[in-house]
């Protein structure tokens, strides 16, 4: 287990980092890198903890569409090399209060619940089968559930991109 | 914990890192002279390379060596971090690929339960290296480059996974080992002599990956992103010298990896009929069998290269959404009817 709890230490000092980057970066686009650093520092924590599947849709769906998407859209528009002089909205200490108080729930709800618990240590590894199984049978009604929610996003998105 | 030959993790790890860095470039080199150098020139009526090495084999190599000569230039305007880490990231996505192709019962680098999701999400960081070069490159062929090319990577990756998810269907599993072992034990209306190879059952999904992976590997009829004769030469316009090598590697290392993918999920993979799935032999014999399966399926991708002429931005778009992803979805639904029902 020590190897995993060295390994945890550096990818999430090196996580933390480039998230403390990514807020005081004077550079749109080098934010949005640094963000796809913290991304991926979370797939690699969620391979320390056997959840391989998870990883890797980490890096399918974050890294691969939705930061791609996120710098498709910021080069489009306006993105200068450079440093940005006013980069922080008007607004920053009402994100830093209620990043911290939802920093803040998620810590105490995780210590509430799993405070001793701890990982079995013989290498198991969650099979993708075992995932799905799961969620297609004790948790088929949240799943049906972000289902629709997609779905209804996805419509939302259509309607708002119609011109007529 | 000891894996293949009882060796230690860390001893096995780095023996398959080392086997690793000299295939890799091997296989880069292999399909850069094979297929780039001598089958365009003979496509072409040329000779192509002749001088260096037999019949020019050695070109590439002394390519290199002059691309390493070269002098390591920025464009004053440019992100100097991102414009040096842009080629880093898109080599790292085409060898992070490598890591799960099988090539014999127990010759793989990692057999990762997760396989071929794994294989689609880690091709999808090249975009970001291109992005990132474009961006940071300070040119406004080099932007529109890297635009192109992320417009046509999002919309070609949907039917690529989508196609994929058909002989996942089939093979009940992510993992590619797993699909090589169902089409070395599958018949054909009860005949097992050569297995079933899912390009038989799967023959739109295996049209739909290879017209997807083309995209991908921004070859023509799909090389908007690099098209010469509107952008100057795209997303590397600025790079030169060793980081224009990387870019160069990385592509037709990723070519290599597309067709391996394409030889394990459509061909068969490794597996030699006649052959026990688990016979030891199979891990000597079966990286020869894939080399040549992979061979084939390159070559047809650099045939088609060396064929059409460049598609239209519009058209490619609608090609993507309008054909391919419908027939994909198509292919799963009907895919799935004949699992429940057979």
């Amino acid at each position: 287990m020590v190897a995993q709890n060295i390994a945890f230490g550096i990818i999430a000092a090196i996580t933390v980092a480039a998230a403390l980057g990514m807020v005081t970066t004077r550079n749109i686009v080098h934010a949005a890198l640094l963000l796809v650093a913290v991304l991926g520092g979370l797939a690699a924590n969620y391979v320390l903890l056997t959840a391989e599947f998870i990883a890797t849709t980490q890096v399918l769906v974050y890294i691969g569409a939705v930061m791609v998407l996120f710098l498709f859209g910021i080069m489009l528009t306006r993105a200068p090399i450079g440093r940005i002089p006013q980069m922080t909205g008007a607004t920053w200490p009402v994100a830093a209060l209620s990043a911290l108080a939802l920093g803040g729930i998620t810590v105490y709800a995780l210590i509430d619940r799993f405070g001793a618990d701890s990982l079995a240590t013989d290498n198991t590894v969650f099979r993708t089968a075992d995932v799905s199984d799961s969620v297609f049978s004790q948790y088929i009604i949240p799943f049906e559930a972000v289902s629709v929610l997609l779905l209804a996003a996805l419509i939302g998105a259509v309607v708002l991109a119609r011109r007529d | 914990m000891t894996g293949l030959l009882g060796l230690a993790y860390w001893a096995e790890t780095a023996i398959k890192l080392g086997v690793a860095l000299v295939v890799i470039p091997t296989a880069a080199l292999m399909l850069g002279y094979l297929f780039l150098l001598k089958m365009m020139a003979f496509m072409q009526s040329r000779l192509g390379p002749t001088d260096v090495g037999p019949y020019g084999s050695l070109q590439l190599i002394a390519d290199a060596v002059k691309f390493l000569q070269k002098e390591d230039i920025h464009p004053a305007a440019a992100d100097r971090r991102v414009f040096r880490a842009a080629p880093v990231v898109v080599l790292a996505s085409s060898f992070l690929l490598f890591v799960v192709l099988p090539t014999g019962p127990d010759a793989v680098v990692e057999n990762l339960d997760t396989g071929i999701f794994y294989a689609m999400a880690v091709s999808s960081l090249s975009v970001l290296g291109v992005l990132m070069a474009g961006w940071a490159s300070a040119n406004k062929y080099a932007l529109l480059g890297g635009l192109r090319a992320a417009g046509q990577l999002i919309a070609y990756e949907l039917p690529l996974i989508l196609a994929v998810m058909g002989v996942v269907i089939q093979a009940d599993s992510l993992n590619l080992q797993e699909i090589v072992r169902a089409q070395a034990e599958g018949e054909i209306f009860g005949f097992g002599l050569i297995g079933n190879p899912f390009i038989l059952t799967q023959f739109i999904g295996f049209l739909i990956f290879m017209i997807s992976a083309q995209a991908e590997l921004t070859q023509t009829p799909f090389d908007m992103p690099v098209a010469e004769t509107e952008l100057v030469g795209g997303f590397h316009v600025e790079y030169t010298g060793f980081r224009f090598l990387l870019f160069f590697m990385a592509e037709v290392a990723t070519a290599f990896a597309f067709s391996a993918l394409a030889t394990v999920m459509f061909l068969g993979g490794w597996w030699i009929p006649g052959f026990d799935f688990d016979a030891p032999i199979l891990n000597v014999l079966g990286p020869v069998v894939m080399l040549a399966k992979i061979l084939v399926v390159a070559f047809i991708i650099f045939w088609i290269r060396f064929t059409y002429p460049r598609l239209r931005e519009d058209q490619l778009q609608k090609f993507a959404w309008k054909v391919l992803i419908p027939l994909s979805l198509a292919n799963i639904v009907v895919t799935g009817i004949f699992k429940v029902v057979l």
